[in-house]
This record gives C-alpha cells, structure tokens and sequence, in this order.
C-alpha cells in the first residue's frame, strides 16, 4: 500500500508541475533567505570578536580625560613616573606598558610609506599579544638609554622591504636611522577597521628624545594576570591615579580606564542585534513564502475536493487517500527546504568569502528553517486534503 | 427471480436538511435488481433517481432503510468497508466524466488497480486492453484536456469496466455528449452487460437511451411510480 501511494503521490506531483513549483519556490526562498543571513550575521560576530581577542582579552586602556573629540577637556598626560608606579603598587598587572603615538614617514632606500610609531617598552608586546615573527624585542640598554632601534609590523615590511628579511636593514624616520631588530607577526584588522599590522614600534624614550620631545605619555596598555579579577584592577588603578593626579575627593576623574572586554561585549552585541534583525527580515520572507504555498494550496482546493471524491468513488480508502496528500506535502516541502539550505549553503560561502569573514555552518537555523517549511508545507498541503478525505464520496465530487 | 437479487433496497428514505427545510429526496423506495440485468433509471428533475444511484453506488448513505448487496447490510458497513465495496464490486461513469485532469488515458484507467495493488506489469496490460475495448486504442497518452467528450466519456467506462466489477452505475453518461456519440457510448455500455455479464444501473432522462435498457424504473417524487421490462406493454 506504501509503495502504490508513494507513486499515486509523485503521480500528483507530476501532474501539478507549477502548483509543485510554486510550492517549493516559496519554501527555497524563504529557508535560503533565513539561512544565508544568520549564517553571515554569526560570521560577521565571530569575526568581530576574533579580532577582539587579538587585541588581548585581559587588556586595559587608561587615558587622560574623561571624553574622546570635540570639547574634551584638557588633562594631564602620563609621565613614566605613573608607569614605575603602577608596576610596583598593582601586583595583579602583567604587562604595563606606556604609549606614545605619532604619524612619520618611513624611508628605506628609495620607497616610503606613512605609518605610526608608537613608542613603549617590551610590555607592549605582551599586552597586545603581539609575538615576532623574526628578530628580537628590545634589550635592557635600549630602553633605558633610547637607542634608535625598531620592530616593524607585517604592513610596513611589506611596503619598504617587499619579501626581502628587514631584520639588520635600516630605516630612516624624520631625521635619523633606525635599526629594525624585529618584526612582527600579522595581526590583520583591528576591530575598528585598521590595519593593525602598519605599525612601527621603538622604545618610549627613543620616541620621547627624538620624535615628541616631551616626557608625555598619550595612554597606558595594562594586561591583567590569568586569572586576577579585572574589576578589581581597575578599581586599585583608579584609586592610585586619583591620588598620583591630586584629584580631590568630590572632583571626577581626569581619566579613564577602558576594559577590552566592555568594548567585545559592546561590538558583537551590536552585530548579535543586527544578525537577529536580518534573521527576522528573513523569516518574513519565510512566512510570505508560506502564505505563498497556503494561496496555492486553498486555491486548488476545490479541484482537489473533486479529485478526493474521484478517488474514493472508485474505491480508494480514506487513509490512502490522506496518506498521498501527506506524502505529497512532506516529499514536496522537504525538496523545498533541502534545495534552500543547499542554496543558502553555497550564497553564504561566497559572500562570507565577500565579506571576508568567517564561514560558520549553524545546525540549529539549519532545521529550525528546514522543519518550519516542512510543517508549512504539511498544514496548508494536508489539511484541505483532511477535511475533503472526510466528505461523502458524493458531495466531495460536487463540490463546487 | 427476486430470490437471488445482487441488490435489494426496501424502504429507502433519505432526507437533506433538518426542521423546517428538510426535504425529502426518497419516500421509501423498494427494488431489487437481479444480476445480469440492465436498469434504467427515469424521472423529472427531482424525482430522487440520483440520490438513489448513490445510494446504491455507496457513494452516499440513505436517512433509513435497508439496502443489501450480495446478501450483505450495506448500512451495517464502515467507511472503509464501503469503500472496499466500492473498489472491488462497482464501477462509476458520470455525466461530467470526472477523470483526473492532466493526467493520461491511461494512467486514469489504471487508477483502480492502483487501489487495488495489482503489479505494475498486469495494471499496464490491463489498462491498454480496456482501452482498447472502448475504442481508444493509441489515445493511451492523452490527457482529458486533448480528448472530445466522447473519448473522454470512453475513457471513464474503460476506469470502470478494468476491474471487472460486478455492477457499472452509470449516472447520466450521456447527458453531455450529443446524439450520435451518446448512442455509441451506449452501444459499449450495453456490450458489456452482455458480452461480459455485467450488471448496468443507468441514470438517464432520455427515452432514447432507456430504450438500451432491459428494464425501466420510473421514479416520481421520491418514489417507484412504475417498474416494467423493455418489450412488455406500458
């Protein structure tokens, strides 16, 4: 009985090759549409905060003021003192390193290339998980006695020196030569879009003496300890510069202390937020797609009626008659949903591969999607054929 | 010849509606129809003599009465066993053919030996000579859609006659086909009752086509108003 009434049901199907099509174009757009844009919007969040834990995942930012732009008020920078400080009173504090930041121009030979020089000490290195990829970071010597030395991002050995090993070659910033002993591994964009890897690093007081200076300090980077509470260090880190800034009792802080992980959180719940409004969008198409099959399906109802009755006056039984409807339905849903999840499959690789970001294949949406086609499809497919299976032969043959 | 009736419906009463809008389509109809017989069916619209074909084709329950069929109570039978009956006994051609649209001569006729679970190969065979003995040999492949009413009307005794049922009920076959096409399906139906012994219960409102017949019920106002053999006297 099965095998006949899977024959009488591909039978149907056959005969009804637009009614079929139709049907399953509604579901194939509808699981693509979903699919491909929860598929991109995980990407999109996985490689928000891929990014993010490049930077460190324990890191903490302090910078003088309270706002960033327009009506920032002036404040005191840091000076090396508060760095010393800092090391010495935090014990929770891993890697403390000063940041001084400017645009110069790099020359080596013939070529230059703009980039920025960030001037800081070893611990730069650690609190930004930076690892080189040739040469060394620098020594004892260098640091304390600011010597023209540098280690030079992926970007900037890529423009001056090609292919070529940079390590031993010179380089000439603004007015003097600078040895590259480093360089580091590619780290690719930044959160925030920039080329972290276009970046020359030198030892702060070689920055301070020959490029700014000045004793500033524009921001520190502080790595906390595996394991140490990251809330607590920036309590006693805002406890210790209160009292290094002279900042009294009833007046704001002067600075600020940023988490890495507050800024993660903030940018993939922005993209977790954008994911489940393309998600929805999705799924209205999903649901306009299902409309789509129930139109189909009502407007056939009467020849379907007539067709029920034709079948049961020659003999057919009720149960076989449903049973071809039902296999009907599930055979002509699930070719929509698997043909819409293939669909979905290779438009996301591709535009995942557009997007540049990564391609993750989500189970979940994958069934959610293909299991609310295929109860579509089976409700609006089966149960007109439910109620006219349950007419006197007669009266589903006159239906009008 | 009462004795060995294959149908024998008494008191037959079937009533649409309720209350106020009731109507009574059958009053109590007594028949019995002998096998091998050729029964046509007449009356003025509204006499009931559709509604007592589909009683008697299974295709609708009567409001009281007994119908029996081969010594079984038909109104003591389930659904399914109805459509068991349906399916093993009886064979149906309608006034509107009611084929299945878009699909082929050929996968029409096999239709019931689908139901039926006949292999692929005998259905095949089965179905090409029914074709065949209705005339429409190498139509096979058409569809309603490409055929005249008279071919369709063919292919719908074919459905019914593949299975050899015991009785084809036949509801105005005729009434949307023209003089001369009607008389041709007529002359199949008629060779079927005698060539294959085939018991034929015939709806018509035409003399003409009643005149195939070997007996003649006439149905008033829900009920017999006169029962008489082709070739008596009125």
């Amino acid at each position: 009985m099965l095998w006949n009434t899977l024959l009488l049901a591909l039978r149907a199907i056959r005969r009804n090759l637009m009614r079929s099509f139709l049907t399953i174009l509604g579901i194939v757009i509808g699981v693509a549409a979903v699919i491909t844009m929860v598929t991109l919007g995980n990407g999109a969040t996985q490689s928000v905060s891929d990014q993010i834990s490049s930077m460190g995942s324990n890191l903490l930012m302090v910078r003088p003021g309270q706002r960033y732009g327009p009506g920032a008020e002036a404040a005191a920078p840091f000076k090396s003192a508060d760095v010393e400080a800092i090391r010495n009173q935090i014990t929770s504090a891993q890697a403390v390193a000063p940041v001084v930041s400017l645009s110069v121009t790099a020359v080596y030979q013939a070529r230059n290339w703009s980039t920025s020089v960030t001037g800081s000490n070893n611990d730069y290195f650690l609190a930004g998980n930076w690892e080189l990829a040739a040469g060394r970071s620098f020594s004892e010597t260098e640091e304390r006695a600011g010597k023209a030395v540098c280690v030079i991002g992926e970007s900037v050995r890529d423009k001056l020196f090609g292919r070529q090993n940079p390590v031993g070659s010179e380089i000439r910033i603004k007015q003097f030569a600078c040895e590259v002993i480093g360089l580091l591994k590619a780290k690719g964009q930044s959160a925030m879009g920039s080329d972290q890897d276009d970046t020359v690093v030198m030892p702060l007081r070689t920055v301070q003496r020959r490029l700014t200076g000045s004793q500033d300090i524009n921001r520190l980077s502080i790595s906390v300890r595996e394991g140490a509470s990251i809330d607590a260090v920036k309590e006693q880190l805002n406890l210790l510069l209160r009292e290094r800034r002279n900042i009294a009792e009833n007046e704001e802080d002067d600075f600020r202390v940023m988490d890495t992980r507050q800024i993660a959180e903030t940018l993939t719940s922005t993209t977790k937020i954008l994911t489940m409004l393309l998600g929805a969008v999705a799924a209205v198409s999903l649901l306009v797609g299902g409309i789509g099959i129930m139109n189909i399906m009502l407007v056939s109802v009467t020849e379907r009626t007539r067709e029920i009755g034709i079948r049961l006056a020659i003999g057919a039984l009720e149960r076989e008659v449903l049973l071809q409807f039902l296999i009907e339905a599930v055979a002509l849903s699930s070719l929509g949903g698997i043909i819409g999840i293939a669909i979905a499959t290779a438009a996301s690789i591709f535009l995942a591969g557009l997007m540049d970001v990564p391609y993750l294949f989500d189970p979940g949406i994958n069934l959610l999607s293909f299991f609310f086609s295929a109860a579509i499809g089976v409700i609006f497919g089966f149960f007109p054929a439910r109620r006219a299976a349950g007419l006197n032969p007669i009266d589903a043959l006159r239906h009008e | 010849m009462t004795g060995s009736a294959l149908i024998r419906m008494s008191g037959i009463t079937k009533t649409y509606g309720r209350g106020q809008a009731a109507f009574q389509a059958l009053k109590g109809i007594d028949l019995a129809i002998g096998a091998g017989d050729f029964v046509a069916i007449m009356g003025p619209s509204g006499s009931g003599k559709s509604t007592a074909m589909n009683i008697l084709g299974c295709l609708d329950t009567p409001t009281s009465g007994s119908y029996e069929f081969e010594g079984v109570q038909v109104e003591q039978l389930s659904r399914n066993q109805r459509a068991l009956l349906r399916r093993n006994y009886l064979g149906f051609v309608f006034q509107g053919f009611n084929l299945l649209s878009r699909t082929t001569a050929l996968e029409n006729v096999e239709l019931p030996l689908i139901y039926r679970g006949e292999p692929a190969a005998a259905r095949h065979a089965a179905a090409r000579a029914a074709l065949e003995q209705v005339g429409l040999a190498g139509w096979e492949h058409h569809t309603p859609g490409e055929l005249s009413g008279g071919q369709q009307q063919r292919v719908a005794i074919a459905r019914a006659i593949v299975t050899r049922p015991a009785v084809l009920l036949a509801d105005e076959p005729t009434g949307n086909l023209d003089t001369h096409t009607s008389q041709e399906i007529m002359d199949l139906i008629s060779a079927f009752n005698r060539e294959l012994g085939i018991t034929v219960l015939m709806v018509t409102h035409e003399s003409e086509m009643a005149a195939y017949a070997k007996r003649v019920v006439h149905f008033i106002d829900g009920r017999v108003d006169s029962d008489r053999r082709n070739g008596e006297d009125a």
